[in-house]
């Protein structure tokens, strides 16, 4: 199995804090892995070290064969931040151009595709600080989906979506993913995290869970994902030291194609 | 560098301002009403307008494109934008550098107004060729701005950058000449002056308001104010950090 993300027992320390205490997993190429873990875990600085944007103490992080943030790299990844970093003050299609532009080979086609698939073909001329909140991030999506990368970091990309909608784009993230794009998506919601081959659950900066939504359903012994997440998180959580448990989940589960 | 991407940055920079059409408005309004106020301060008194007047024409643009263009990278790095495009194939310099032709263009365009309102409605009068105060005009704004995109770099709020610019810009104006002659000052602040680029910004429009033709000393002057804006902007580039906390 080829992994597009190996991350070697990484460790990062934001503002005096370990935010990630010694992370290892990896991520198979044209999967989609999902993030999932209460707030302040540290999915956000994951991503970040994926992308190559955070400072780390130690470990490795490796894209696509080569370190995180290589400039090679920037050309191939994409990374959707959680909040809509988009220019306010121009419209989506200004927007959208001007990111297209900073990418080799990118045409109008991709950019009016990438529009048309946040579902804001109709407001492509509007300018994004009058867009509603949803519309705010679809138009950031839109920024990242443009440039076609083989690899998309996504940060809570459906947030504020209704249901409608956040179908429309995971039936998008499926299609990119079986073209041969690897994603890891951070999501809260528990159907969306049914949808990733595999899950990644973080909590306190290390992982209490890395397997297919399936292998976790069992081994919470239960149906429900939510449920699954709760008990995963309170039973580390009495057990404490989550390093001892470390081997039996940072194996990289086989993905069923 | 890429020119492709160097020109679309300066070309999304615009189209901003083409959509802040009141901002846009200020850059060319405001210091027309500030030398119109000059003026009249100095009223009737036509040879020290001829000399002051003429030194607003390059501190103006400078205070101005200072103040707008920290503001400008300050809102990329608050907005997340800065974060994202440091993940794209751009480089440092092709923001940097974007900005600084994006600007340049606003520059020119206040620069005509303000030349022509002097020239024109106020009969300023040099020496020298008008034009060329208009060229050091515009060398001084573009200066004002390759220094105010560095010091953002060094601001992470607001409160920050606004203070950037007492800070870096009032000494320059006091040790320029145009409130006390440079060897006039404390010894020790006459070889400060000589270290601070606005100091030549003044010389070279005192150059050519003294001389007719063009001086050595002016075109080294336009020169020295050109290169401290290219330095200032290699040096933000620099600064800028793609890896953060």
């Amino acid at each position: 199995m080829e992994h597009a993300i190996d991350v070697d027992n990484l460790v990062v320390r934001r503002g005096g804090r370990t935010v990630l205490d010694g992370i290892s997993c990896r991520m198979p190429a044209g999967s989609i892995t999902g993030l999932v873990g209460p707030s302040g875990s540290g999915k956000t600085t994951l991503m970040r070290a994926i992308v190559g944007v955070q400072k780390i103490v130690s470990g490795t992080v490796t894209v696509l064969g080569r370190p995180a943030g290589e400039p090679w790299l920037r050309q191939r990844v994409g990374y959707l931040t959680q909040a809509p970093s988009v220019y306010a003050d121009l419209t989506l299609r200004e927007n959208a151009r001007y990111f297209a532009s900073l990418y080799e080979g990118i045409t109008s086609e991709d950019v009016d595709r990438a529009i048309h698939d946040v579902g804001l073909a109709d407001a492509a001329d509007q300018v994004v600080g009058t867009m509603s909140g949803g519309q705010h991030s679809r138009a950031s999506l839109a920024c990242v989906l443009l440039a076609k990368p083989q690899l998309l970091i996504l940060d809570e990309p459906t947030v504020g979506q209704d249901p409608v909608l956040r179908d429309e784009l995971w039936k998008r993230f499926r299609e990119l993913a079986n073209a041969g794009s690897t994603i890891v998506v951070s999501s809260h919601v528990m159907d969306e995290a049914g949808r990733c081959e595999q899950l990644v659950m973080i909590r306190n900066g290390v992982i209490i869970a890395h397997d297919t939504p399936d292998a976790v359903r069992a081994a919470a012994g239960t149906d429900d994902l939510d449920a699954a997440f709760l008990t995963l998180i309170r039973e580390k959580a009495s057990v404490g030291a989550p390093s001892a448990s470390a081997d039996s989940f940072v194996a990289t589960p086989e993905v069923a194609k | 560098m890429n020119a492709r991407i160097l020109f679309s940055t300066t070309h999304r920079v615009l189209n901003q301002l083409r959509h802040d059409k009141r901002t846009l408005a200020l850059t060319v309004v405001v210091p027309a009403l500030l030398l119109t106020l000059i003026y009249y301060v100095f009223d009737g008194q036509k040879q020290v307008f001829n000399h002051v007047g003429l030194i607003m024409l390059g501190i103006f643009p400078f205070v101005l494109m200072f103040l707008i263009t920290s503001i400008a990278m300050l809102r990329e790095r608050t907005t997340g934008t800065l974060e994202r495009l440091l993940t794209t194939p751009l480089a440092k310099a092709d923001l940097l550098f974007g900005y600084a032709l994006a600007f340049a263009v606003v520059a020119l365009l206040q620069g005509v107004v303000l030349t022509a309102i002097a020239y024109w409605a106020f009969g300023l009068s040099v020496n020298g060729n008008i034009w060329l105060v208009l060229v050091i005009a515009v060398a001084d704004a573009i200066l004002g701005m390759a220094l105010g995109l560095l010091c953002s770099a060094f601001a992470q709020t607001e409160f920050q950058a606004v203070q950037f610019m007492p800070a870096v810009v009032f000494p320059q104006l006091f040790l320029c000449g145009l409130f006390a002659g440079r060897d006039e000052m404390a010894g020790f602040l006459g070889g400060i002056s000589k270290a601070l680029p606005m100091t030549y910004a003044v010389e070279g429009l005192e150059q050519v308001g003294a001389f007719a033709g063009t001086t050595a000393i002016m075109w080294r002057d336009l020169g020295i104010v050109l290169g401290a804006a290219v330095v200032a902007l290699a040096l933000a580039a620099a600064t800028l950090r793609r890896r953060t906390d």
